[in-house]
């Protein structure tokens, strides 16, 4: 399309100079027609000694990485629901993908048999500390807007993410895998409030049997790119 | 221009052929612009490429593709698999000293059924097809193990021990700064007791150079 266009300005452009000279004619202002500009130059006048500066691009800020923190609940299966936070980094690197590294922490209760037995401790009290870090991979799928009002219109994402990572609870270092999906809400190009749900999975087998304990965070958070 | 940095955005205001913008940031291939009246929206690379400078040349912006996947000088990276039947997690950091050649540091995580462990390695990388976009590779290294028993078993106890290692694997150029990459290596540790224990690991992930 563009190119045809060029094609036509300067068929314009053609027909237009004969054209000019054709009307000077008709009009009698023909006998000082000015030389074509394709005749020789007269003698320069003035030898141009300026270099011309040179324009550096200037660095345009690039806002790729996205660092915040975050706050919410985390059931650990058979230890019941604690709050959790954590930090999380980000860095995107398409429009689609980013990766996303986070530590966060949590506390497990007490099991129901620890509570219906009465004084028997399965784990001490530091070993109940959840302390996990993840690193994931995340896809913004649904990219759009939200509209507050008449006047307002916020970019939003929702994104699926998953990943590795371990987690130490109960004594030991397990190894985790984490799916979950979250929303971004960008309440400026720079700050964005996160809404977040996870499944930790990792394998325990505290209490008897080893088996793969599922672990939901649900999450609030507020980041900043930079 | 569209309201956000992305093409599921919906385009709400178009700047004219003549007018000029200002360049506010950039976020992956997008960039927020100020057209003369005002509006601010993102554009991507491709459309601020047909810009022109004000002295009349073409703009160029930095634009990332299979050369500097030979030729970037940094990269980091993601991989996790099998480490002798234990699961592993690393990370890593690469310095590439020209096209083919490059030092690498690596992190890992070692997660087993009866034991779980930490190591830190050094590694040499040889690439003999840099420019290609499925670049084999060849690597070399030294570092440190150190495992400790699981809680639930009742003996063991903590070791450090040094690790030789050789191995081979890929890198694939996948998109823009991301890579995957693959890997074999076959590890030495150097024990304590009589015998050299021999670990074989399998690795896959991505990784970004800039």
């Amino acid at each position: 399309m563009e190119s045809r266009f060029r094609v036509l300005f300067l068929v314009v452009a053609i027909l237009g100079l004969p054209g000019c000279a054709a009307t000077k004619n008709l009009f009698g202002f023909g006998q000082e027609e000015a030389p074509p500009p394709s005749a020789e130059r007269p003698g320069q006048v003035i030898d141009p000694q300026v270099e011309r500066r040179e324009i550096k691009e200037p660095a345009i800020d690039r806002e790729d990485f996205e660092i915040g923190a975050y706050a919410g609940i985390m059931a650990i299966e058979d230890f019941g629901s604690d709050v959790s936070y954590g930090v999380r980094l980000a860095y995107h690197i398409t429009e689609g993908f980013f990766v996303e590294g986070t530590v966060g922490q949590s506390e497990g209760g007490l099991t129901s048999f620890e509570v219906l037995s009465g004084g028997a401790r399965l784990i001490s009290d530091s070993e109940r500390t959840l302390t996990y870090y993840n690193l994931n991979l995340g896809y913004n799928i649904l990219p759009g807007e939200v509209f507050i009002g008449e006047g307002r219109a916020y970019n939003t994402n929702l994104y699926l993410i998953a990943g590795l990572g371990s987690t130490r609870f109960a004594g030991d270092d397990r190894f985790t895998v984490n799916v979950g999906a979250g929303y971004r809400f960008l309440l400026t190009d720079s700050i964005a409030l996160h809404l977040d749900f996870r499944d930790h999975l990792f394998d325990i087998d505290l209490l008897g049997e080893e088996k793969t304990a599922h672990n939901l965070e649900g999450h609030l958070g507020l980041t900043v790119f930079f | 221009m569209r309201t956000g940095p992305g093409r599921g955005y919906p385009i709400f205001n178009v700047v004219d052929r003549g007018e000029s913008v200002d360049v506010l940031m950039q976020r992956t291939e997008w960039y927020q612009v100020r057209a003369a009246n005002g509006k601010q929206g993102w554009v991507e690379r491709a459309q601020m490429e047909l810009t022109l400078k004000p002295d009349g040349s073409a703009v160029s912006f930095e634009k990332t593709g299979l050369e500097d996947f030979t030729n970037a000088r940094w990269e980091g990276g993601l991989l996790a698999g099998d480490f002798g039947g234990a699961n592993i997690i690393s990370l890593y950091g690469s310095y590439s000293l020209n096209p083919n050649i490059s030092i690498e540091l690596w992190g890992s995580q070692i997660l087993g059924n009866f034991s779980n462990g930490w190591m830190g390695s050094v590694n040499v990388v040889h690439e003999a097809f840099p420019e290609w976009r499925f670049s084999p590779f060849f690597t070399l290294g030294a570092g440190a193990i150190h495992t400790e028993p699981k809680s639930t078993i009742i003996q063991g106890e903590d070791r450090t021990d040094q690790i030789g290692h050789v191995g081979g694997g890929f890198r694939i150029y996948a998109t823009r700064r991301f890579l995957l990459r693959a890997e074999y290596k076959s590890y030495v540790v150097f024990t304590s007791r009589d015998e050299n224990e021999e670990v074989e690991e399998w690795k896959v992930g991505f990784a970004f150079f800039f």
